[in-house]
């Protein structure tokens, strides 16, 4: 059985890698739990409520020094020099950003799982932690525009005159921007939002945004679920469109970030200074360089015609209570995967593609960059290869020809038919046609009634037998009387039956 | 006035009845009105039938006909009512099926006797004759075979796997073509064999054609056997010479081909195939389909996602049926309406085992009906649903159809439930529907499973709510 670890993190840092809830599973796994005293605090999980769930409490050197150590933010030099050797070290380490990290864990010959680096597949969403934070900085960067800001969101007409909605701009609509979306327009503001990827314009607008296209002869496909850098076209056009916006909006939210390279100049010194005065920007990539000219990484800056620019990085940790506990359960979903006997035994499978995607360094030695993982999920691969099968409609002239066949063949049989027989055609053929006109009106949910009705009636056979029933041959008699019983069966049945089931429908607003 | 001239203007009367009777059938409001003409339609031509029989000479035979027809009546009557009272709504295809077999056995009976009644006719009308014999022999025996083996099915005493004869196409074809020589010879020399004989092939092939299709296609089965006891019927008519008869059969006979044509196309079957015997059904292809990993949840957790829902759409399917599951349902449904939360259910046009079977359920355990909406009224709502819960559905919630051309059921018109924000699944196991087709709709990331017996899960929500 293994010690798990759950260390405090660092001063900046609000957000804890366990919340008593998560605890509880890890204890359910079969693991024994360990957290710093502390750690929770600034999260609103007080020290007891940890022991209640079942861990012990200790030093922070008892944590750091536990068998498999949870963290949020990636260790200090310091702090790495206190993990033991054969550790697992779990956390958000950046790979592509801190080589020098990486070097460093694997000369304590440690194990260490990058949060950062699960694959965008389907199975891997619930450890999703770039996802799940990324909502949450989302709804939080809308809160900190509004906060900045000095007007409603929503439009008013008072008695004190009329207020205007608020225009926000969302540039990016992955998760974080989709989240920004979502919120600013359930505070009532009118939400636009931009896209490289056409194909987002649904989930755009499927919570309350406008997607504006960009429109250049240029596809973005992306097979590995994130954005990628665009074209020289496709950034003229989309320059224009920032600048028209910019003098529209009040609200900029830019979300445009390329996973390992810096992040995307949108919004230039120019468009800044069209803004109107008193308009907020929030740079949610300013950690990565900005999406904002004149951003500053964690800090709040107002330029010289009164916009406000916010570059704080530490979004997430902004609500730490609701981002422990999602970062926390992704932490769990990837100790489940870890530990499929349930026995507290972590084992890494190099064989599961989530699980060598998130290694990062193993026993000391570095295992990232992992192989490529394609991401099924990208539905502009498979548009269109197969069209449809589409069922075969007769043409015209093959529907004319039957048709005529028909008639003719009707002709035939009716015009040699002897006696009372054509006049009984005549009987067969308009019936056919009322009973397909009034079916063909029958409410879908009537289908079973009518049914019931149809087979109360189809017991008419009952009338052909009792026209038997008097014949002098005493077989006949007995047979007649067999198919009168049986028919009886089936009028009486399927009439009663009919009404028990009519009588149960009835209507909601009676 | 004679008896015949006064009982055919009753037969008109009769008929006019009956076809208003199924056109007040097209609307709840109207349905009632609608039974209420049929049984007088009913009632007028058993009535005014009887009083031709007897309005004869007297002899000692009508003597015993009166009264084997009125022991038949009522014993009819009382099994037919005994049954219609105590028959559990969830097994209405069952009784449908055995009702239909009835008629069958019944134009059988009339066809039999049709020949052992030694009329004097014309050369020329007594080869018709026979022919009407034996069209309405083998048409009513085809309808008796095929709604035993339906309700054998149904009711889960017979396998609803399809029966796959080799050349089994070649064998319905060598029937309808032994049918037709047998008829030919009938007509030239109506030996009391060959009618025999008539009778065993009819009953043979309506075995195997519905034997040869499986459990799912069973809504298209019970109506288009509804068709075929509606043509027995119209055979017999012919038979007799008697215009009800024929009227009667007709509607009968239409109406259900036309429900079958409506439930093959909500199916994107062919008709014919369906018609004879699963012609053309192809083994579900194997392992082209995306594999992934689906995630569970629980009654506690599906219960807060529902009331934190604004709109909700519930699509049943056969599961609901067989898990008795509607009571809870409705309890589901009653106790979100009145949180405020919009509750609908969305019904696949071949859900259950019956056109119509959900609708009846769900009567049943009373939820109003202007809340139960056909699959085309709510696919376009569902991408702007909170909840979607998937009971003991499968196949026609199945994203296959739209998604991968080469799905056999590919072109099926579905419930597009995987658009709505959550999907939640009732099932027993991750086995797959009856068209045997694996279901990517579990894997996608908003669907989750709730695995067990759809009633107790459903318990469970209300006990958490």
């Amino acid at each position: 059985m293994s010690l798990i670890g759950v260390v405090r993190e660092q001063q900046a840092e609000s957000r804890v890698a366990a919340t008593p809830e998560t605890v509880k599973v890890i204890v359910s796994l079969g693991y024994e739990v360990l957290v710093e005293t502390g750690a929770g605090l600034k999260a609103s999980f007080p020290d007891s409520a940890y022991q209640a769930a079942g861990a012990k409490l200790g030093s922070a050197d008892a944590a750091w020094g536990a068998d498999i150590v949870l963290t949020v933010s990636a260790p200090a030099d310091s702090e790495i020099k206190r993990l033991k050797k054969g550790a697992v070290l779990v956390g958000v380490l950046s790979p592509a950003l801190k080589p020098e990290l990486l070097a460093s864990l694997a000369a304590q010959g440690v194990t260490a799982l990058a949060m950062d680096s699960v694959p965008r597949i389907s199975r891997a969403q619930s450890m999703d932690v770039l996802s799940s934070m990324a909502n949450i900085a989302g709804y939080r960067a809308v809160i900190e525009a509004a906060h900045e800001f000095g007007r409603f969101f929503t439009g008013q007409v008072t008695a004190a005159g009329k207020v205007a909605p608020a225009k926000v701009l969302v540039a990016g609509a992955g998760v974080a921007g989709l989240a920004a979306i979502g919120s600013a327009s359930s505070l009532g503001a009118i939400v636009r939002a931009t896209d490289p990827r056409p194909e987002v314009a649904d989930q755009v607008k499927s919570i309350g945004g406008e997607y504006l296209l960009v429109e250049v002869e240029e596809k973005m496909e992306s097979s590995d679920g994130y954005a990628k850098e665009t074209g020289k076209a496709y950034d003229q056009r989309a320059a224009e469109i920032y600048s028209e916006q910019a003098a529209d909006v009040d609200i900029i939210i830019t979300t445009a970030l390329i996973p390992g390279r810096p992040a995307p100049k949108l919004i230039t010194a120019e468009d800044v200074a069209l803004m109107k005065p008193g308009s907020v920007i929030v740079d949610m990539a300013a950690a990565q360089g900005g999406n904002v000219a004149g951003s500053v990484a964690g800090q709040k800056v107002v330029t010289a015609n009164g916009v406000t620019i916010l570059g704080y990085t530490d979004l997430p940790s902004r609500l730490p209570a609701q981002s422990s506990q999602l970062y926390g359960t992704n932490l769990v979903n990837l100790l489940k995967l870890l530990t499929p006997a349930k026995d507290g035994k972590a084992v890494i499978d190099f064989e599961d593609v989530v699980q060598r995607s998130v290694t990062v360094v193993q026993d000391g030695a570095i295992t990232w960059p992992p192989p490529p993982v394609q991401v099924s999920a990208a539905p502009v691969a498979k548009a269109e290869p197969v069209a449809m099968p589409v069922k075969k409609t007769m043409s015209l002239r093959t529907r004319a020809a039957l048709i005529a066949a028909g008639m003719a063949a009707l002709f035939a049989v009716v015009s040699l038919a002897p006696a009372p027989l054509p006049q009984h055609f005549l009987v067969l053929m308009l019936s056919v046609v009322i009973g397909f006109y009034v079916i063909g009106k029958v409410h879908h949910a009537l289908h079973t009634p009518l049914m019931s009705v149809t087979n109360a009636i189809s017991g008419i056979v009952v009338v052909a037998a009792i026209l038997q029933i008097n014949d002098t041959n005493l077989l006949v008699q007995i047979l007649a009387a067999f198919g009168v019983l049986l028919a009886s069966i089936n009028v009486f049945g399927g009439f009663a039956v009919t009404s028990r089931m009519l009588k149960m429908f009835t209507r909601g607003d009676k | 006035m004679t008896a015949q001239a006064l009982a055919n203007a009753a037969y008109v009367v009769a008929a006019l009845l009956f076809v208003m009777s199924l056109a007040g059938l097209s609307k709840h409001e109207t349905g009632r009105t609608g039974i209420r003409y049929g049984i007088a339609g009913m009632t007028i031509a058993i009535a005014v039938t009887v009083w031709l029989s007897l309005s004869g000479s007297w002899t000692d035979s009508t003597l015993l006909g009166v009264g084997l027809l009125v022991a038949a009546l009522i014993v009819g009557a009382v099994i037919g009512l005994w049954r219609a009272k105590v028959v559990a709504m969830t097994g209405m295809p069952e009784l449908i099926a055995l009702f239909h077999s009835f008629v069958g056995l019944t134009a059988v009976l009339v066809g039999w006797n049709g020949a052992l009644h030694a009329k004097e006719l014309s050369p020329e009308l007594a080869g018709v004759h026979s022919a009407e014999v034996f069209i309405g022999v083998f048409i009513g025996a085809v309808t008796f075979t095929g709604s035993i083996v339906a309700y054998l099915k149904l009711s889960a005493k017979m396998s609803s796997k399809p029966l796959i004869l080799p050349g089994r196409n070649l064998l319905n074809l060598f029937a309808l073509l032994g049918f037709v020589v047998l008829t030919v010879a009938y007509v030239i020399t109506p030996v009391l064999g060959l009618l025999i004989a008539v009778t065993v092939l009819a009953l043979a092939l309506g075995w195997h054609l519905v034997a040869s299709i499986g459990g799912g296609d069973m809504p298209v089965v019970v109506s288009m056997l509804n068709s075929y006891s509606g043509w027995a019927a119209a055979a017999t008519g012919f038979l007799l010479g008697n215009d009800l008869l024929i009227v009667t059969g007709a509607l009968v006979g239409s109406s259900g081909a036309y429900l079958s044509y409506i439930m093959c196309r909500a199916m994107n079957r062919s008709f014919v195939s369906v018609i004879f015997g699963g012609y053309g059904i192809e083994a579900p292809s194997e392992s082209d389909e995306e594999v992934g990993e689906h995630t569970e949840t629980d009654a506690a957790s599906v219960a807060e996602l529902l009331s934190n829902a604004k709109t909700v759409v519930i699509t049943p399917g056969y599961g609901m049926a067989v898990a008795q599951a509607q009571y809870p349902v409705a309890e589901l449904a009653k106790k979100l309406r009145e949180k405020g939360v919009e509750v609908r259910f969305g019904i696949h046009p071949v859900a259950g085992r019956l056109p119509g079977h959900m609708n009846v359920l769900l009567a049943e355990a009373k939820v109003p009906y202007d809340i139960v909406l056909e699959m085309d009224e709510i696919n376009e709502d569902l991408a702007s649903t909170n909840v979607v819960l998937v009971i003991g559905a499968n196949d026609t919630v199945n994203p296959a159809a739209t998604e991968n051309p080469s799905s056999p059921i590919a072109g099926m018109p579905v419930l597009k439930v995987w658009e709505a924000e959550n999907v939640i699944v009732f099932k027993r196991s991750m086995a797959s529907g009856y068209a045997g087709v694996a279901n990517p709709l579990f894997y996608k990331p908003n669907a989750k499973m709730l695995f067990g017996d759809a009633k107790e899960k459903v318990n469970d929500i209300l006990k958490a709510l």
